[in-house]
């Protein structure tokens, strides 16, 4: 029975051949081939899926010190005695992972806030969510905070508050003239907040001594060596409420995209997905930064990335920037732990510095 | 079939102040019609659109399609009898042809529901009534302004409405793709049956168009009828303070209207 024939209105089908097409769809259908979207969707996922497990098996193998893949799952030597299983487990699977679940939880904040504020030039960053974080972040270092909330510690603690925070101040003042959430209130509140924020985070670290703006200075640009599965676990319910969210956008973000009223005449309850696209990007960056600092430029590399290779669909670009990001930042953590071995180089320089010429040229290629 | 009954709304330009409201409106579209809504600009056209198509809730009064009424419905339910063409369209993205298309299937798909080959179908058949059906795999971005409009107009179809509502869907467009747009609207509503309801500033247009008109001045509908009863000099010059010549143009087929003087 068509959908359109079990009317709440009982309104009759207009479109004469609306319900000819229909039929000659369901005579053919056992002939059909499966649908491009479904299609692309299935490409879409094993392609960038094995291209992010390729990157996690090769990646905790790769290193200042060589391992053997073999010696780490020997289990003829103890795990005490087993120098390979020991830097192959403690030292950089948690580091793959958490580069898994950060590129992940950027790129896709990415893609919904683009598509929130249909500006293609925005980052999980530009509402000032990641600045709001990172206060947190500096007063809880400068202040020498110590206390705690189950796994979370006090820094990363005092990222989610100020993350928290900033995404209240921004929510509250998008949506004060109108129930609706004016996505330009949302975006110029942001751009300003972060202004804020960053004037107060530089006022921190004047008043902070040497040692304490240090340790802050390296918590800002970014890094992934998180030391257990500890701070992982702790980020993960975060993550996982913001990935379930963000299964309900992709359909709805492309409608967005075009407009809210456009949206809205296409049956798209815009209030409703506006609050969801923000509160699951901002918590997915909240829990990113929490975990390993605001590590800049994933949020805007990999959707442009992933458009230039599938195309423009929500559908596909959400899960295919979840895994290209994932993949791409376990890639970049592996050149932060071996371009200048056995120095390390922050994961966020390495992501800047292939960001920053990325970005202008996106900026000249749109212009 | 889509009735509204004493719709009241009111825009607020501050906490206490109002700058329009849309007052005491009432109006009938009947099934297989092609309505036009004139006035002058800010009489409230395009508010009148949105709650039409429930967009917009009413202060007071109701909006109802077959008697039923609109209120407390979702978007997804009544954007399955009513569809939207806006003056213009601007995705923040490059999408295809076929992707502004499919995206009319939204509200009768589930959440997680891909489109199948019935969806594909409809959007194939409605590019074709539209004369786009080349254009299926090109960026939307790069058509000319005729080519989108027609595109968006079967984007709407797609979403298989009883009613269309159009906004001055000629409005930004040259005089040859006006005529285009104006005669796929005249095949669509006479070959396919679709009721249409078309807010225009295009006098002839709505003239050549239309067999019903709403006159709209200051919030308020001042008249309503058939074409050729409602569109006259006194009805110009009472909602537009312009002085007009109408009449009937043999070669159009229809009256045309000549603006001649404004009128202080």
């Amino acid at each position: 029975m068509s959908r359109l024939r079990a009317s709440r209105f009982g309104g009759q089908e207009t479109l004469d051949s609306v319900a000819g097409a229909k039929t000659r769809a369901r005579d053919t259908r056992a002939h059909v081939v499966p649908t491009p979207i479904r299609t692309r969707l299935l490409k879409t996922v094993a392609g960038f899926g094995v291209l992010l497990i390729v990157t996690c098996v090769i990646a905790p193998l790769v290193g200042s010190s060589p391992i053997s893949l073999a010696r780490v799952f020997d289990r003829s030597i103890p795990f005490s005695e087993n120098v390979d299983a020991q830097i192959f487990f403690v030292a950089r699977m948690p580091r793959v992972v958490a580069g898994v679940i950060v590129g992940a939880a950027l790129a896709t904040a990415g893609v919904v806030f683009q598509a929130l504020l249909r500006n293609a030039l925005a980052t999980p960053f530009t509402l000032g969510v990641s600045a709001g974080a990172s206060l947190g972040a500096m007063l809880a270092i400068v202040l020498g905070a110590t206390i705690s909330a189950g796994p979370l510690s006090a820094v990363p603690l005092a990222c989610l508050a100020g993350a928290a925070i900033a995404a209240a101040i921004v929510y509250r003042l998008a949506t004060m003239q109108d129930r609706a959430m004016s996505t330009t209130v949302l975006l110029l509140a942001g751009v300003t907040l972060n202004s804020f924020f960053s004037a107060l985070i530089m006022f921190v670290q004047y008043i902070a001594d040497f040692s304490q703006v240090y340790r802050a200075a390296r918590w800002i640009m970014g890094d992934l060596d998180v030391g257990s599965f500890e701070p992982i676990m702790a980020a993960l319910p975060m993550l996982a409420i913001a990935f379930a969210m963000f299964a309900w956008l992709p359909s709805s973000l492309n409608l967005l995209s075009v407009g809210a009223d456009a949206a809205s005449a296409r049956g798209v309850d815009v209030g409703r997905t506006q609050r969801l696209a923000f509160v699951s990007a901002s918590l997915a960056t909240a829990a990113a930064v929490s975990l390993a600092g605001p590590i800049g430029f994933i949020g805007i590399v990999v959707p442009h990335l992933v458009r230039l290779i599938i195309g423009v669909d929500h559908r596909l670009v959400l899960p295919a920037s979840a895994l290209f990001g994932a993949a791409f930042l376990v890639v970049c953590d592996l050149a932060a732990r071996t371009l200048l071995a056995p120095l390390e180089i922050p994961v966020g320089v390495i992501t800047a510095l292939l960001g920053g010429p990325f970005f202008l040229w996106l900026l000249v290629r749109k212009g | 079939m889509l009735h509204a009954s004493e719709l009241s709304y009111g825009y607020s330009s501050g906490r206490h102040t109002r700058s329009f409201t849309l007052d005491d409106v009432s109006v009938t579209v009947e099934r297989g019609s092609l309505t036009g809504l004139l006035g002058p600009n800010g009489c409230g056209k395009t508010t009148l659109l949105n709650l039409l198509s429930g967009v917009l809730q009413p202060a007071h009064g109701q909006v109802s399609l077959n008697g039923i009424s609109l209120a407390g419905r979702s978007r997804r339910d009544i954007a399955r009898h009513l569809a939207v063409v806006p003056q213009e369209t601007h995705p923040a993205f490059d999408y295809t042809v076929m992707e502004m298309v499919l995206m009319g299937r939204h509200p009768h798909l589930g959440t997680f529901e891909l489109e199948g080959p019935s969806d594909l179908a409809l959007a194939r058949d409605a590019l074709a009534a539209t004369g786009t059906d080349h254009l299926a795999g090109r960026a939307y971005m790069t058509l000319s302004g005729g080519e989108k409009q027609r595109v968006v107009i079967a984007s709407a179809l797609t979403q298989s409405p009883e009613v269309l509502l159009l906004d001055e869907p000629t409005a930004s467009l040259d005089l040859g793709y006006q005529l285009e747009v104006a005669a796929l609207l005249r095949r669509l509503n006479r070959e396919r049956g679709v009721t249409m309801v078309l807010a225009t500033h295009d006098l002839n247009l709505a003239a050549s168009l239309c067999d019903r008109l709403i006159l709209m001045r200051d919030g308020r509908v001042v008249a309503q009828g058939a074409t050729r009863d409602v569109l006259t000099a006194s009805s110009i010059r009472r909602i537009y303070d312009v002085d007009a010549d109408v009449s009937f143009h043999g070669a159009a087929g229809h009256v045309t209207v000549t603006p001649l003087r404004r009128v202080q």
